[in-house]
């Protein structure tokens, strides 16, 4: 084994190429370094100094931000009037119906295509459309259906004589609209990651199954839910962080009205930096967002690895 | 033939009521899923009164097609330049990131070197970091050079929006190339940047077609750095744009609907081509993470 592998490595290097690999990912690590790197740790840097709009500089003029410390970090997390813990909430509260939603419908679509049956790519086509849509223009198709005044929602409660409801103007349904807009969004990658896991299944496993006698229900509690472990367990994570971190949707849908009653960390961080310019404020949000982001996936590995079967 | 015999014999077993069930979800389902574009696609084709009117009608009495005639010729052809910067900052980003990808899925691919496993883990963490904690520092960085409203600055910012992806699903690719024709290759006298050039590249065109598609995607439908970084009105990138439609004092919903629909359907029509190759090249980019 161990010989077969180093002749696989003398194959795949040869000796004396060394410098040639790098030459392949220079171009590659140049522009991550620029455009990822390099902002990540500007950005930590920020959020201890007190730049803004006329200190961050410009193409004739040197920066002139100084470094102030904790200061940021003091304000927002102790400080009484900082909104940091109820937009915490409300995107606590997004992330978790959003993605529940996306890999509850996910995972009902994919176990009912599973099963060949004519028309199934018909439907798997369909089911597929909103991946393919801009997540702006779902937010502004959606936002449209919930217009107020003459929207399609409205519409219809008014056919069957209902009162119609101020989506956008009201908490519960702003947040409502806007998680209805990205369910919409988010599911089909859940369904068609989870469709792939279940192709992975040994028909055998199934089969040896029904020979025992076990039930179709039986059946996907013993086989199915577990050998699609794997997979939920990763897009579960990828949906989670997509999810904190969706800009677009709230953005357009509700604005993060009424009264910052929808905004999320990421929309929030945003509007303090490009709305008010508070540059300094808004990176430490970053900085707070990339900390918990990075302290929930690390406890949700180390859960998901010690429940391992 | 057996197979085929025993999936239908487990389907014939179905009971009925579960077959219903089953037919009834996917048909919610898939309304559910098309609905809102046929929605907009229905707005587009209604005139200003039938939009504000109490009456609720999926399929216009008067379909109204000079919609779209008056979103492309409203303000000097406004949307047309639109429709150009994100077309030109789509295909650079596109020819850009297909060099980035290729020659880094190339190393990865057929090197085996330090630091190869952390690169490629790197390379999946850079999709967890927020990108609000990114775009200020890009900003700044914009001001300094004097990029913003370019089309530079913005193909460069989004270059490696989508690297990531296309590097594992070209190595995906370049992986299932046979290491003899390299092999002849070098017996041959051939570089390693020759056999890149000549061999790797033209065996693995579909691979990159599919992975310059989806940095095209990438780049039509990204919003916030097209949001903060064009932000004069001639630069506008088709979102912003309809951004600005839409928050307008009076928005003109079957206008809107309208620019979205020439928006989307580009982008619907080359992803439902490409979507099969795309699906397999995502996932095992996802669950390799």
């Amino acid at each position: 084994m161990a010989e077969a592998i180093k002749a696989q490595k003398k194959q795949v290097g040869p000796a004396g190429t060394g410098w040639v690999v790098w030459v392949f990912l220079a171009p590659a690590i140049l522009a991550m370094g620029l455009t990822v790197f390099y902002p990540l740790i500007k950005g930590i840097w920020f959020s201890f100094t007190d730049i803004d709009q006329y200190s961050m500089g410009n193409a004739f003029e040197a920066p002139s931000y100084q470094f102030i410390g904790l200061e940021n970090y003091k304000e927002i997390l102790f400080s009484g009037d900082s909104d940091l813990l109820r937009v915490l909430g409300q995107t606590v509260l997004w992330t978790v119906v959003n993605v529940s939603f996306h890999f509850g419908l996910g995972l009902m679509f994919a176990l009912l295509l599973n099963h060949g049956f004519k028309v199934r790519s018909l439907f798997r086509l369909l089911l597929m459309v909103p991946w393919a849509v801009p997540a702006y223009v779902a937010a502004f198709s959606w936002r449209w259906m919930f217009n107020g005044d003459y929207g399609l929602f409205n519409q219809i409660l008014q056919n069957f004589h209902m009162e119609p409801i101020n989506w956008l103007s009201k908490p519960f349904w702003a947040m409502t609209a806007a998680i209805a807009t990205n369910v919409w969004l988010g599911y089909p990658f859940m369904m068609v990651s989870i469709l792939a896991g279940l192709k992975t299944i040994p028909g055998a496993l199934y089969e040896a199954a029904m020979l025992d006698g076990a039930s179709r229900f039986q059946q996907f509690r013993h086989i199915t839910l577990p050998m699609l472990r794997p997979v939920s367990l990763s897009v579960i994570l990828l949906g989670f962080v997509w999810t904190f971190n969706m800009f677009p949707v709230i953005y357009l849908v509700t604005k993060g009205g009424p009264y910052g009653s929808t905004e999320i960390l990421a929309t929030y961080a945003y509007r303090e930096a490009f709305e008010s310019w508070n540059l300094a404020e808004a990176s430490t949000y970053g900085v707070i967002i990339l900390s918990i982001l990075i302290v929930l996936s690390t406890i949700y590995s180390r859960m998901t690895k010690e429940t391992r079967v | 033939m057996n197979k085929n015999d025993e999936v239908l014999t487990i389907v014939g077993s179905d009971p009925l009521g579960f077959r219903i069930l089953k037919y009834t979800i996917l048909i919610l389902g898939s309304f559910y899923a098309v609905f809102p574009l046929l929605w907009i696609i229905s707005t587009s084709l209604k005139s200003e009164s039938a939009v504000f009117s109490e009456k609720l009608e999926l399929f216009p009495s008067e379909p109204r097609f000079a919609n779209y005639w008056d979103v492309i010729k409203d303000n000097d052809f406004i949307f047309l330049k639109w429709f150009g910067n994100s077309l030109i900052v789509a295909l650079g980003t596109t020819l850009v990131g297909i060099f980035f990808a290729s020659t880094a899925a190339y190393a990865f691919s057929r090197f085996r070197f330090k630091g190869r496993e952390t690169g490629l883990f790197l390379f999946l963490v850079t999709q967890m970091f927020p990108g609000i904690i990114l775009v200020i520092p890009l900003y700044q960085l914009m001001v300094r050079l004097g990029l913003l409203n370019s089309y530079i600055g913005l193909i460069i910012a989004y270059s490696t929006t989508a690297l990531p992806f296309c590097v594992f699903m070209l190595k995906g690719y370049f992986d299932t190339v046979p290491k003899s024709l390299e092999e002849a290759a070098r017996m041959d006298g051939l570089s390693h940047f020759q056999i890149f050039w000549k061999i790797m590249m033209p065996l693995c065109i579909p691979g990159i077609v599919v992975t310059g598609f989806f940095s095209m995607i990438t780049s039509w439908n990204e919003f916030m750095l097209a949001l903060t970084f064009m932000s004069e009105e001639t630069k506008y990138l088709l979102p912003v744009g309809l951004k600005k439609y839409v928050f307008d004092f009076k928005t003109q919903w079957q206008l809107v609907s309208a620019a979205a629909v020439m928006v989307t359907f580009p982008v619907l029509a080359i992803w439902l081509r490409v979507q099969t190759a795309l699906m397999s090249g995502k996932l095992s980019g996802s669950v390799k993470g």
